[in-house]
């Protein structure tokens, strides 16, 4: 026991010291292989949802800004094909300066048209092309290429996010010529700037890619390339770094599977960890009685022991941090003090448990009132965190009956309304309360609010907070939105905070975790030791 | 018997219609949408207007008689079309996983034969000794024991005791038989004891019932020799049953190995049908169901033609 402790808390301390090892001088050479436990649907991150797509592929191409690879945040935006940025004083009007000599794989000189080609698909793409981010760039009312290294976008009013919205993970920069020709080759094939470039794809197996050696970064990457191997069962990617067949699987295992590879490698294995930004929510139906009345939502999260919940289930599942709606640790995060104000996240459980069931009696819930809890069909780290809801709304003499939905049925579920309550998520690319917060104003506007509310007063909230461009002002606001989406009216349910759990070989550096599986995977700063 | 063989070709083709409107309807039954699952998953910004776009680009908002004459059309001129999901050409996905499937079932029937005929017959041989009971325990075993909880346990043993992994990237046998075997020889022996244990029962139960018939006891009584009867007269009869197991778990193995592909990695037919489902890529289901029922059907006839070369008596008409 003490020895594995000892193995662990090495092994993450080694993990946590990750940033500084970063530093050391970087070795040059070797083949990365890492494990991907989904595979690419198309090779378009404009449309994909999936990180899938982002893991094997991202290497080979460049946004114009990126989030800071050594930044555990992943809020840190820098530049990546912009060398530099500015913003008109009103906020509206941002114009990114961009590299000279920067070449695609096929030689040709990146320039401003590229870059307005590449937005032009993902904001306003044309007939017959689905652009599934369309919706995030909402504000943007013209994209501009005045000069070769210049690109201008202009807003239709201020967006505190729209830098995020730049570095987003999934806005590749392709070849305005080639979209020129055909808007959906890059669905099947592969052209970017990026630090590697493409060698093979088998489906369903493998992705492999080697080094770019005319990158504009000069120095970088530092490995000759990289291996990434499709692999959906998670006892195999065990067993693919266990058997040092893989190095890596950057998305994240569970605590069980990590404690079994610190045992069994030792100090051959480094462990990151971060909090994650996907937190799973309850969605009720604010269509079905009795979940139209605030006192019923108001009662299901009064019942939940968060800080209980988040020890007993932290050993055993991917989830760990009891936060508000945004992660912990981070730029608006909810301060202690504010966050235990809020219905549920008081230390006093019998006291908001007593309070619970007082509330259902007002509103006329008798004692053993049954309903179901529909799951999604994904054992983790839905199922573990369903079993915990129904025992603790069995606490306030709630009869919880869980039904488990098959993936490809779940959306259908839920956008249909078919259900009283039912589990919901939020998953983002970085950590901003624009992207994290959309999905909760009203049905008309969010097509994915599956509790099917409409408040106005919450619209205008996120549109307060996302046109703030000071913090402070900003943070108030958020403040405002948090306390109407989950103390006042209880809308939704937050949970608790997924919980990412990256365990390495120890001879992979230069990655920094972050709170987003899809961040840093450009692999231009990694490097293998002996 | 080329008239035979004709006649059930040409039967072929309406079992293999029945199967094509049988897939097409029920994938169209079964709740769940492809692009609800791929766009509007994971993203809280994907727009009605969005997923409409896609729903027209896949055909899926044309009605459904349009959609299955598209398709049927397609398949009379072999044109299975592309995947909903990958957008990859069925034929390339199909193949790509094919090669492996097919190795895999070859080498674990190999397996299962080396193992069944002769412990099936020393049983039957042995009736009720020592020997016949540690055969039937070792074919009970193999019934009891799933295949993926074998590969599971293979797996472990190899990384606990020899701190080695079978590799994870599958290599045609003919780039490198050595780097091939070493990957599919496991999950083939975990397939392959299940797989022997069904057969094993099988020829042990056919042998017992061949070797108390009239005409072996006229063999014994001519003074025959032992082997002989037992090869040209016992185990040529003994074989029909057989040879009806061997070849229905052949064409299981080319679609049905789900978990253990999922254990072992392997990127084969199995793994390919399930996320098909999974997706709701119905061109790409119905390929696979249209590829799995043409296994059946290909490998029962073959089934019927080693039958009357194996039992003359039997008449192909």
């Amino acid at each position: 026991m003490l020895r594995r402790f000892l193995l662990l808390a090495t092994a993450v301390l080694i993990g946590a010291a990750v940033p500084v090892a970063a530093q050391e001088k970087p070795r040059y050479g070797g083949e990365l292989v890492f494990v991907v436990p989904s595979s690419p649907p198309s090779y378009d991150a404009h449309r994909e949802e999936t990180f899938g797509t982002i893991h094997p592929i991202a290497p080979h191409y460049n946004t114009l800004l990126r989030t800071d690879p050594t930044d555990k945040t992943g809020a840190k935006v820098v530049p990546d094909l912009a060398e530099s940025w500015t913003i008109s004083k009103d906020g509206r009007t941002y114009t990114l300066k961009l590299r000279h000599g920067v070449k695609f794989h096929d030689g040709s000189e990146f320039t401003s048209k590229d870059a307005k080609a590449s937005y032009d698909k993902i904001v306003n793409p044309p007939a017959g092309v689905a652009s599934n981010r369309k919706g995030e760039y909402v504000d943007v009312e013209a994209i501009q290429a005045p000069d070769p290294y210049t690109v201008v976008f202009r807003l239709k009013y201020p967006s505190a996010s729209f830098l995020n919205s730049l570095a987003s993970p999934w806005n590749w920069i392709y070849k305005a010529d080639i979209l020129a020709k055909d808007m959906r080759w890059y669905e099947q094939n592969v052209m970017g700037t990026g630090p590697f470039l493409f060698v093979e794809h088998v489906k369903g197996s493998h992705w492999v890619g080697k080094k770019n050696p005319n990158y504009w970064d000069k120095g970088k990457p530092y490995l000759d390339g990289y291996r990434a191997i499709f692999m959906t069962d998670s006892a195999a990617q065990v067993a693919a770094i266990r058997g040092e067949r893989a190095m890596i699987q950057f998305r994240g295992f569970s605590p069980v599977e990590r404690d079994t590879l610190v045992n069994a490698l030792g100090p051959k294995i480094t462990v990151q960890e971060s909090a994650w930004n996907c937190v799973i929510l309850v969605a009720l139906n604010h269509e079905k009685k009795p979940f139209d009345d605030r006192r019923v939502r108001k009662a299901l999260t009064l019942a939940l022991d968060r800080y209980q919940g988040s020890t007993a289930l932290s050993k055993i599942a991917i989830v760990k941090e009891v936060g508000g709606v945004q992660v912990p640790g981070t730029k608006f995060a909810t301060p202690a003090a504010d966050l235990e104000k809020l219905s549920g996240y008081g230390h006093d459980i019998n006291k908001a448990r007593a309070e619970a069931r007082r509330l259902l009696k007002e509103a006329g819930v008798p004692d053993g009132f049954s309903f179901v809890y529909k799951n999604r069909g994904i054992p983790m780290p839905y199922e573990p965190l369903g079993v915990w809801l129904i025992d603790q709304w069995r606490q306030i003499g709630l009869n919880v009956r869980q039904e488990v939905i098959e993936a490809a049925k779940y959306y259908s579920e839920l956008r249909g309304g078919n259900f009283e309550a039912a589990a919901d998520f939020q998953c983002g690319y970085t950590v901003d309360p624009d992207l994290d917060l959309y999905k909760f104003e009203s049905k008309d506007v969010s097509p994915s609010n599956y509790s099917r509310y409409v408040d106005r007063t919450l619209d205008e909230l996120y549109e307060k907070q996302g046109r703030a461009t000071d913090a402070e002002e900003r943070k108030k606001y958020i403040r405002e939105f948090e306390r109407r989406l989950l103390d006042e009216e209880v809308h939704y349910i937050y949970t608790l905070q997924w919980h990412r759990i990256v365990p390495h070989s120890s001879r992979v550096h230069g990655w920094t975790i972050t709170p987003s599986h899809y961040l840093n995977q450009q692999l231009d700063t990694v490097w293998l030791s002996e | 018997m080329i008239r035979y063989i004709v006649k059930r070709v040409l039967l072929m083709i309406p079992t293999l219609l029945s199967v094509a409107v049988l897939v097409f309807f029920l994938m169209r039954v079964v709740p769940g949408d492809i692009v609800e699952l791929r766009f509007a998953g994971e993203s809280s910004f994907a727009q009605k207007e969005s997923l409409d776009k896609e729903r027209a680009r896949l055909g899926l908002d044309q009605p459904m008689w349009k959609q299955f004459a598209s398709w049927m059309g397609g398949i009379l001129r072999f044109d299975f079309g592309t995947s909903m999901w990958t957008g990859a050409s069925i034929l390339e996905e199909v193949r790509l996983r094919f090669a492996l499937s097919l190795q895999l079932a070859i080498m674990a029937t190999f397996i299962a034969v080396l193992l069944a005929i002769p412990l099936g017959v020393l049983a039957a041989l042995k009736q009720d000794t020592w020997v016949d009971y540690v055969v039937r325990i070792f074919s009970i075993a193999g019934l009891a024991t799933p295949s993926f909880w074998l590969g599971i346990m293979f797996i472990l043993g190899l990384l606990i005791v020899f701190h080695w992994l079978p590799p994870m990237v599958y290599t045609p046998f003919w780039q490198n038989p050595i780097q091939n075997l070493a990957q599919l020889i496991w999950p083939a022996l975990a397939v392959g004891y299940r797989y022997s244990a069904v057969a094993t029962r099988m020829t042990r139960s056919a042998m017992l019932e061949v070797l108390r018939e009239d005409y072996i006891r006229t063999a014994r009584a001519k003074g025959l020799w032992q082997q002989l009867i037992l090869s040209r007269h016992a185990l040529k009869n003994a074989m029909l049953p057989v040879l009806t197991v061997i070849a229905l778990e052949f064409a299981f193995l080319m679609g049905g190995l789900v978990v253990t592909e999922q254990v072992f990695n392997l990127n084969g037919l199995g793994l390919l049908f399930v996320e098909a489902v999974a997706h709701r890529d119905y061109t790409l289901t119905q390929a696979l169901v249209l590829l799995v029922a043409f296994v059946f059907i290909f490998v029962n006839f073959m089934v019927d033609l080693a039958y009357a070369w194996i039992d003359p008596r039997i008449r192909l008409r």
